[in-house]
């Protein structure tokens, strides 16, 4: 099974680089979705996996079975399942917030930081422009 | 030799310069001690312990060839401070000037006298700043801040060479002790990494020393204040790369590749800054390129490595060193005075300045090794162990013997050009230096006749045992100043004739000179600015397309690197040697792992490759699903809870995002990208292999056990993912409350700014019209709510 899962997780990573490196900025959120889920499935199966047999200590036991699964990259792994959620919930905002001023989701567009001679596209120029008045504005 | 003149009650300069003439004084008084000791073959060490757990002590070592460095360095020291006091003590910045010149003393001492290697490191770096600094004292000067930071280069990259060099050497011997390394010569020539040790420390002596090919900033270097020229191209600085070469003899000498390395740059820099030197106009570019030579000469007689030319380095060092300084401080009093040193303007000053023409000639007869001067000696040396050489005897004896007929000649261009002749009418009012000045020059010259009618004394205390440090064991030095009519007698001869002869046409050998250098199309200065301007078009292009600002470059690059380092890692460390039991690895395997398996690819590849929104949507919510199914099948109940409701969550999330985003496809229409799906499927390769070769290892269960016997006894609880997280990493589990937080803050912070303006797709600005309420603060709802039990 660790095999097959290996293989499997390889899927998901390939398919969340090729969401990352898209243009659009919504892909890249959900590739950063599925690389959470690619990661934490590797630290879960190099504990090995271990089939219904809990880490629980049984009433009155002082010591989980012998056979029951590895803890510690249970553990480590709900820890990265919040922290990846975090990390996605404030990523998802920004995407949001980005569009919201930008009027764009395109990442090639989003060039106030760093501004090109030659912008890509007359809409995002508009809008950059906009952004930049107003933030002098402000 | 330390006159500091105490019946004189001002000083220029004040205190700084009281100070700065009193601590050489003091140290060289202080060395002085040791003469008696050291002239009768001790080697002392005085030190105490600097970094203990690194075995790094900070130790002198007084041997003959250290305390000769120390005496020069610090009784040149004090005329140089002396001098400085009437040449740059009106200077504003001449206490600064000061604390420069006594780092700079302080690393030139602690490099002769190191002996612990990483110490000489330390204060071999520390004459590199303090030149650097020195040489830039001028700073308003662009030449000025361009000699000083080509000097810095320069040496600094062969410092670095030096530290390598250093730490393999002190690898090879098993120890940073100098004095410990020096015995073991055999040993370390017979190492492995005796060529690479060689080579690094050439580099770094080769460019401290000025050795061609690293020459070109020495004479750039000459943009520094006069008393710093002649301070550090006398008797420090430059010395300090053959210091380092007369110190390694006994560990690195005597191979061939050492022999040929030396003899050929020496030689090669002797003759080619003999013939430059004559080619200068200013004064101080024609000391600076005889400079040069001698340091190619020094270089080229410790490459020969005989006892003899040991001896003869030795002897030439001391001799170079008093005149060297003594011309420089010269030249720098007829510039202090007449306000020039182009030798096509100076003429006739002996009367106005005769104590300077004195020293002058003093040191100019000696450089140009007229008997009975010290020089006479030096040059009498060099001959006798060119000719006893055993190889190469023709191209050894023949560079000296070309240096020292051009070194006759800069020797005529640097005193009698300027101080004899007729008087022009605009030195009319031009008079004489001040004492504080003169005495340097004057006292060096002085010596050099001293030395050379007495060369008893400094064969027995400084010459002597210099070259027993040196060659390793004891060599019978014998200076005396006529040895009968021998070969190297008759090479002197023949010298002064065709030195005479040059010298007379030395003008019309000047314009050739600089006819045929201007025609030579290899500059090693321009090629300098070349260097550093191809280094700066290289550091822009990186930054041009490393930092592109274009979002999915950055990626891209970085999961490239990160594929190639996964890949090469993999390939060295031979770790996709194993063998695949496929039969083991289907056994067991039921229906529901299968679907699980193949919900979970089938979602993956549909959300990288739909072009609709709700699709992609619900395949990410396949794949969170189905990583919760596994959780749940392989015995992670909480892991799969807290999965199952993040994946819920991200979904609403997203959804909810939806309504206020475009899809997909408005305006952000992907271009075909294969070299994307290229490394998308070679990073999932690499993933999977490292997996496969991670999970083939064994696997330490230490931790799992401890936390499995410990879990009830000690945090008093049954499931043991909760008590690790919250008892035994409850730290870490608070960290990650922490992130979570702050990601809420932060998204907060983001939306609460859209009320003030936003602007639509097609950029026209809209006010106040997003209410916060259509994206509910997701993380801040979600942060403490998913909770673990």
């Amino acid at each position: 099974m660790e095999l097959l899962v290996a293989i499997m997780v390889g899927v998901l990573v390939a398919a969340s680089v090729h969401l990352m490196l898209a243009r659009n900025v919504l892909r890249f959120i959900f590739g950063l979705v599925l690389i959470s889920n690619a990661a934490n499935l590797i630290i879960f199966a190099s504990g090995r996996l271990t089939p219904e047999s809990p880490p629980l200590i049984a009433e009155g036991e002082t010591t989980p079975a012998l056979d029951a699964a590895n803890a510690l990259p249970q553990a480590l792994v709900l820890t990265a399942i919040v922290i990846g959620f975090g990390l996605f919930a404030f990523a998802l905002t920004l995407v949001y917030r980005a569009y919201q001023n930008l009027g764009t989701l395109n990442s090639d567009e989003m060039r106030v930081a760093e501004p090109q001679a030659q912008k890509p596209s007359t809409a995002g120029q508009v809008a950059e422009k906009q952004y930049i008045a107003r933030d002098a504005d402000a | 030799m330390a006159d500091t003149g105490a019946e004189v009650p001002r000083l220029a300069g004040g205190p700084a310069g009281w100070v700065s003439i009193l601590i050489p004084a003091a140290l060289f008084a202080w060395f002085a001690q040791f003469l008696g000791p050291v002239a009768a073959g001790e080697v002392l060490l005085i030190g105490f312990d600097w970094v203990p757990s690194l075995d790094i002590r900070l130790e002198m070592m007084v041997d003959g060839l250290s305390l000769t460095f120390a005496l020069l360095i610090t009784g040149i020291g004090t005329l140089v401070t002396l001098y400085s006091t009437s040449y740059l003590g009106a200077h504003p910045e001449y206490p600064r000037f000061v604390l420069y010149l006594m780092a700079f003393m302080v690393g030139m001492l602690g490099l002769v006298l190191s002996d612990n290697l990483i110490a000489l490191f330390v204060f071999w770096e520390v004459t590199t700043i303090s030149s650097y600094l020195l040489i830039g004292f001028t700073s308003d000067s662009a030449k000025s801040r361009r000699s000083a930071l080509q000097a810095l280069l320069v040496t600094g990259t062969g410092g670095l060479a030096l530290l390598a060099g250093m730490i393999l050497l002190g690898q090879a011997a098993g120890t940073f002790s100098l004095s410990e390394i020096l015995t073991m010569g055999d040993a370390i020539r017979g190492h492995a990494h005796y060529d690479a040790i060689l080579v690094l420390f050439l580099a770094g002596a080769f460019t401290k020393s000025a050795q061609f090919p690293f020459h070109f900033w020495l004479p750039n270097a000459m943009a520094a204040p006069t008393p710093v020229s002649a301070y550090l191209h006398s008797a420090t600085m430059v010395k300090g790369g053959v210091y380092l070469m007369a110190r390694m003899t006994p560990t690195l000498g005597g191979t061939e590749p050492w022999f040929w390395a030396l003899i050929i740059a020496g030689g090669f820099t002797t003759v080619f800054a003999s013939v430059l030197s004559i080619r200068q106009t200013d004064i101080k570019q024609v000391l600076a390129y005889t400079t040069l030579m001698a340091l190619g000469a020094l270089t080229l007689f410790i490459g020969v490595g005989t006892s003899a030319a040991i001896k003869a380095a030795m002897v030439f060092l001391v001799v170079h060193s008093f005149y060297k300084a003594a011309l420089f401080l010269m030249i720098g009093i007829v510039d202090h005075e007449a306000g020039t040193r182009e030798v096509g303007d100076l003429r006739g000053l002996a009367l106005k300045m005769p104590v300077t023409f004195f020293a002058g000639a003093l040191a100019a007869i000696s450089m140009a090794g007229i008997p009975p001067f010290f020089g006479f000696i030096g040059k009498e040396f060099l001959y006798d162990a060119g000719l006893e050489a055993e190889t190469a005897r023709i191209w050894i004896t023949g560079t000296i013997f070309a240096a020292s007929v051009l070194m006759f000649v800069a020797a005529g261009i640097a005193v009698a050009r300027p101080f004899l002749g007729k008087l022009p009418e605009r030195f009319k009012d031009t008079h004489e230096g001040p004492w504080t000045m003169w005495m340097g020059p004057f006292l060096l010259g002085a010596l050099s006749l001293f030395f050379g009618i007495y060369p008893d004394i400094p064969e027995v205390w400084m010459v002597g045992p210099a070259t027993d440090a040196v060659y390793g064991s004891d060599v019978d030095v014998d200076l005396y100043l006529f040895h009968g009519i021998n070969a190297a007698f008759i090479l002197s001869m023949i010298t002064f004739a065709v030195g005479l002869v040059l010298y007379l046409a030395h003008q019309r050998l000047r314009d050739g000179l600089a006819r045929i250098i201007a025609a030579n199309p290899i500059k090693f200065d321009p090629g300098w600015d070349r260097t550093l301007d191809g280094l700066r078009a290289i550091a822009e292009w990186q930054t041009r397309h490393l930092q592109s600002g274009i979002l999915t470059r950055y990626i891209f690059i970085t999961f490239a690197t990160f594929a190639v380092a996964m890949a090469v890692t993999l390939w060295w460390q031979d770790v996709l040697n194993f063998r695949l039991d496929v039969a083991n690895e289907l056994e067991g395997l039921l229906f529901k792992h299968w679907a699980v398996l193949l919900f979970i690819t089938a979602g993956a590849i549909l959300a990288a490759l739909t072009r609709s929104r709700m699709t992609a949507i619900a395949a990410l919510g396949v794949v969170g699903i189905g990583v919760a199914l596994i959780f749940i099948m392989f015995s992670a109940p909480d892991v799969a809870i807290t999965q199952l409701l993040v994946e819920t969550l991200v979904v609403v999330l997203v959804a909810v995002a939806m309504l206020k985003l475009p899809h997909l496809h408005v305006r952000t229409a992907e271009p075909h990208r294969p070299h994307h799906a290229l490394l998308a499927v070679a990073v999932g390769t690499v993933t999977t292999l490292v997996m496969v070769a991670v999970l083939q290892g064994n696997l330490d269960l230490r931790l799992t056990e401890y936390f499995n016997e410990t879990a009830y006894y000690e945090a008093y609880g049954s499931n043991i993912v909760n008590v690790i997280l919250v008892d035994f990493r409850a730290l870490d589990t608070f960290g990650e409350i922490a992130v979570v937080v702050i990601a809420a803050l932060s998204a907060y912070a983001l939306l609460r700014g859209t009320r003030y303006g936003t602007i639509r797709e097609d950029g026209e600005a809209l006010r106040d019209t997003v209410d916060d309420a259509v994206l509910p603060d997701p993380a801040a709802r979600s942060a403490d709510g998913e909770g673990r039990a």
